[in-house]
C-alpha cells in the first residue's frame, strides 16, 4: 500500500548551506509537523522546467523537535531538475509538500543494525541512526563521500554514534569494502542502505554473496543516480512513427508522455517496472538505474524503466505494448 | 502540534489474545482500531502484522501460512514474520518499498501481548504484572469477553466495586460492599483502592469457597484491594477471612485469597477485548473448583456486561451529555486521569517517533 497524497501548502522557513552543494530546507507548515518514523519521507511538488513533477525527500533528524519538517538537497546540475527547482528557493517561499510517508521502515527485532549511506544518501539514514541510538541499539554507521566537504552530517553522527560511526572518505583514500563491512557486522543484522546506484548493486551483491537473508537486506532506491552522467539523446517509436530528442534534464518517461505516447507508470523511482518499454536496438551503453529488472535481465538488455534509466547518450530504438491499428499518435 | 481524538495511548502493552487462541492458523483481530493478523511461527513465538497486503489490500487472513511466511491469498506475495515482502509474482526482483507493519509482540502470563505504538518504546518489562496467570502457587483460568463498550467503561466498572451491591446480588454482592467506606491512594502510575468490610454475613460466592477450605463458614472479614496499571489492566485482590483471625491486621492465613485478573484492550472506540482470570491459592489442584469459579466469575461477568453495553448505548444516545461523578467514583477517575496523561504525552511528542530533543 501507499499513502494517498495529501497535499498541504508550507512555507521555507530557513535555508542554509551545509557544503557547497548540500543545502538545509527548515519548512514550517500549519499546526506544526505531523509526528513520523525513521525513514519516512515528504513528497515535494517541483517545477522542471515547463513540467510540475513530484519529488521525495528524507526527512531529516537533528535532534531537535520544533515543529518543523528539515530535509537536504544535494544540488545536481546535470539532474532532472528537482533540485534546481529546490535551489531557486528562498527562505518565505511556499512548498507544496505531502504528509511524511513511510517506504523504508526501520525494523524493530534485529540483533544489530548496519546503516550504508553514500553522500545524500544519509539523509534517511539520520532518523533510523538517532533513534536506534537513543534505545541503545547496536549500530554500525557507514558513510561514504567523495570528500569531506559532503559529509555534512559526521558530526551529528559522532555524536550520537561515537565509534559507531565509520567514515569512508574515497578523496582521502578511505575507500569502503562492503564484503568486510558485511563481514564484520553480527549474523541476523539488518542492512539499511541510501546511495547511489552503484553502491547499491555492490551491497546487493556482496549480501547475496555472503549468504544473508534477503529479507534482512533494505534499500532506499535512488533514481536519480547512473553509471554515466545524464546526456540528451534520441529515442525512436517505429510502431509510432516517431522520434524525438530526450533532453539531458528529462526522463525518457516524462518525454515520452510530453509526446502523447501512453504508458503506464507507478512508483517513477524505478521499482514497479510499469513504465517498462522493449528495446529494439540501441547504440549507447544503457544506464539501468532501476531495482526491478535483476542483473542477469539487466545484462540481457531487453527491457528498460524508462523512468528512472535511459541510454547514455545515442538513439535508442524502443516498442510500447500499444497494438491499436490507428498507430499514429495524435500530435 | 496535531492532537487526536483517540481514548487510548498507543504506547503500551496490549493482551491481544489468550494463549490457546493463538495457534498455526491465521487470526485476524482489531486492536486499537487496526486490523491485525496474528499467528505462531514454527518456534511457537507469535507475529503479528497489518492485515492488509501491500499489493491490493486483500486481508493476509485470507491467505496461508507457509512455514513462518505468509502467503497472500489473492496474488502469491510472500511476507516475512517482520512484515518484509520476500517475493513477488512474475518478476525477478522484489520491490523494495514491499512491506506491511509488523507489531513487537510478547507472550506473558498465558497471554499474547502487542504493542501499537513506536516500536523502539517496546519493552517486554512493561508488560502489566499478572503474574498469578502463570505462578505454581496459584491456580486458576478465564476467558476472553467481547465487550461492546469503550474499554474505559470496563475500567470503570472495576475501579469501584459498590455495583456488586446492585448488579450481582446473588453471588458477591450485599449491603455491606455498598455500606463499607473505602481508601484510595495514587502515584503518577497506579491507583489503589482499599476495601475492608468487617464482620460480615459473606455473600454466596465467598462462604462456599470458605466452607471447601476450612469446612465451614462463620462471619468474616472481607477485603477487595483493586489496583490499575495503566491503561487498562486492573488486578483485585479479593479474599474473605473468619471475623477477628487478624486478616486486616496480615494475617490471611485462615481465610481464602484470590486475584481477578483484567486487561481490557481496546478494539474499537466503542468495543473492547475483555481478558479476565480468577487465580486462587488454595486447593490448587482441585480441578472442579477451578471450573466452578470460572463458570462462577464468567456469570458474574455476564451481568456486567448487560449494563456496560447498555451504558456505551446510552452514552451515543445522548452525545451531548457527560457523565455526574459521585464520591464512589474517584478510583476510576484517576485512572482516567493517568490514560488521558499518556494520550496527551504522545500527542505532545513525548515519547513519540523520532522527534525526540536530543
Amino acid at each position: 500500500m501507499s499513502a494517498r497524497d495529501l497535499w498541504t501548502v508550507a512555507s521555507i522557513e530557513r535555508v542554509e548551506d551545509l557544503s557547497p552543494t548540500i543545502r538545509l530546507f527548515e519548512i514550517a507548515v500549519p499546526g506544526g509537523a505531523e509526528p513520523w518514523r525513521p525513514g519516512a519521507h515528504l513528497g515535494v511538488r517541483v517545477r522542471c522546467d515547463d513540467r510540475s513533477e513530484r519529488r521525495s525527500y528524507s526527512l531529516l533528524d537533528i535532534g531537535r523537535d520544533d515543529g518543523r519538517y528539515r530535509i537536504a538537497v544535494k544540488r545536481m546540475d546535470d539532474g532532472l531538475g528537482g533540485s534546481r527547482h529546490m535551489w531557486s528557493l528562498a527562505a518565505g517561499a511556499a512548498i507544496e509538500i505531502t504528509q511524511p510517508q513511510d517506504d523504508f521502515e526501520l525494523g524493530h527485532d534485529a540483533p544489530a543494525y548496519v546503516l550504508l549511506a553514500g553522500g545524500i544518501g544519509v539523509t534517511p539514514l539520520l532518523s533510523m541512526a538517532h533513534s536506534l541510538a537513543l534505545r541503545g541499539r547496536a549500530v554500525e554507521f557507514h558513510y561514504a563521500v567523495r570528500n569531506r566537504e559532503e559529509a555534512v552530517f559526521a558530526d551529528l553522527l559522532r555524536e550520537w554514534l561515537g565509534d559507531g560511526l565509520h567514515l569512508h572518505i574515497s578523496s582521502g583514500g578511505s575507500r569502503l569494502d562492503v564484503d568486510r563491512m558485511i563481514a564484520a557486522s553480527t549474523e541476523g543484522a539488518e542492512l539499511y542502505v541510501c546511495g547511489p546506484v552503484g553502491m547499491l548493486d555492490a551491497a546487493r551483491s556482496a549480501w547475496q554473496a555472503a549468504g544473508r537473508r534477503a529479507a534482512r537486506l533494505r534499500f532506499e532506491s535512488f533514481g536519480s543516480s547512473g553509471h554515466y552522467a545524464n546526456r540528451p539523446f534520441t529515442v525512436a517509436l517505429p510502431r509510432y512513427g516517431l522520434e524525438l530528442t530526450v533532453p539531458a534534464h528529462q526522463s525518457m518517461l516524462s518525454a515520452l508522455e510530453t509526446a502523447g505516447v501512453e504508458l503506464l507508470s507507478g512508483c517513477r523511482r524505478g521499482e514497479c517496472g510499469l513504465c517498462a518499454v522493449d528495446i529494439l536496438e540501441c547504440d549507447a551503453s544503457l544506464d539501468h538505474r532501476d531495482v526491478f529488472f535483476s542483473n542477469a535481465e539487466k545484462v540481457e538488455g531487453a527491457r528498460l524503466c524508462t523512468c528512472v534509466s535511459r541510454p547514455a547518450g545515442g538513439r535508442i530504438v524502443i516498442d510500447t505494448d500499444y497494438r491499436g491499428r490507428d498507430a499514429r499518435v495524435p500530435s | 502540534m496535531t492532537t487526536t481524538n483517540r481514548n487510548f495511548p498507543l504506547n503500551a502493552w496490549y493482551a491481544v489474545a489468550y494463549d490457546i487462541e493463538l495457534n498455526r492458523a491465521l487470526m485476524p483481530r482489531t486492536i486499537c482500531n487496526k486490523k491485525l493478523v496474528m499467528y505462531r511461527r514454527l518456534d511457537g513465538t507469535p507475529a503479528a502484522l497489518e492485515d492488509a497486503c501491500w499489493h491490493r489490500m486483500l486481508p493476509l487472513s485470507k491467505g496461508h501460512l507457509d512455514g513462518d511466511q505468509l502467503v497472500c491469498g489473492y496474488h502469491g506475495l510472500v511476507f516475512g514474520p517482520n512484515g518484509r515482502c520476500t517475493s513477488m509474482p512474475s518478476q525477478e526482483t522484489v520491490n523494495p518499498s514491499a512491506c506491511v507493519r509488523s507489531y513487537p509482540v510478547v507472550e506473558r502470563h498465558r497471554l499474547i501481548w502487542l504493542w501499537m505504538g513506536d516500536p523502539a518504546l517496546a519493552d517486554p518489562a512493561k508488560v502489566p504484572d499478572m503474574h498469578w496467570n502463570d505462578d505454581p502457587a496459584w491456580a486458576g483460568d478465564g476467558r476472553r469477553i467481547h465487550a461492546k463498550c469503550d474499554y474505559r467503561l470496563v475500567v470503570d466498572n472495576l475501579m469501584d466495586l459498590t455495583h456488586e451491591t446492585f448488579v450481582h446480588g446473588s453471588s458477591i454482592g450485599n449491603r455491606a460492599v455498598a455500606e463499607a467506606p473505602f481508601k484510595i491512594t495514587h502515584t503518577d502510575h497506579r491507583v489503589v483502592v482499599t476495601r475492608w468490610m468487617r464482620d460480615i454475613e459473606p455473600p454466596p460466592f465467598w462462604s462456599y469457597q470458605l466452607r471447601k477450605k476450612n469446612g465451614e463458614a462463620g462471619r468474616v472479614d472481607r477485603w477487595q484491594i483493586i489496583t490499575f496499571e495503566p491503561p487498562c489492566t486492573v488486578t483485585i485482590d479479593v479474599g474473605v477471612a473468619p471475623a477477628g483471625s487478624g486478616a486486616p491486621e496480615g494475617d490471611r492465613a485462615a481465610g481464602v485469597n484470590g486475584y481477578v485478573l483484567n486487561t481490557m484492550t481496546p478494539e474499537t472506540d466503542t468495543t473492547c477485548h475483555y481478558f479476565w482470570a480468577f487465580c486462587r491459592n488454595y486447593r490448587l489442584q482441585d480441578q472442579g473448583l477451578t471450573q466452578w469459579l470460572r463458570e462462577g466469575v464468567t456469570r458474574v461477568f455476564g451481568e456486567d456486561e448487560v449494563i456496560l453495553e447498555a451504558q456505551q448505548q446510552a452514552m451515543l444516545d445522548h452525545p451531548d451529555k457527560e457523565f455526574y461523578n459521585l464520591n464512589i467514583d474517584a478510583g476510576a477517575m484517576w485512572a482516567r486521569r493517568i490514560i488521558d496523561a499518556m494520550i496527551a504525552a504522545e500527542d505532545a511528542g513525548d515519547p513519540r517517533p523520532v522527534r525526540i530533543a536530543a
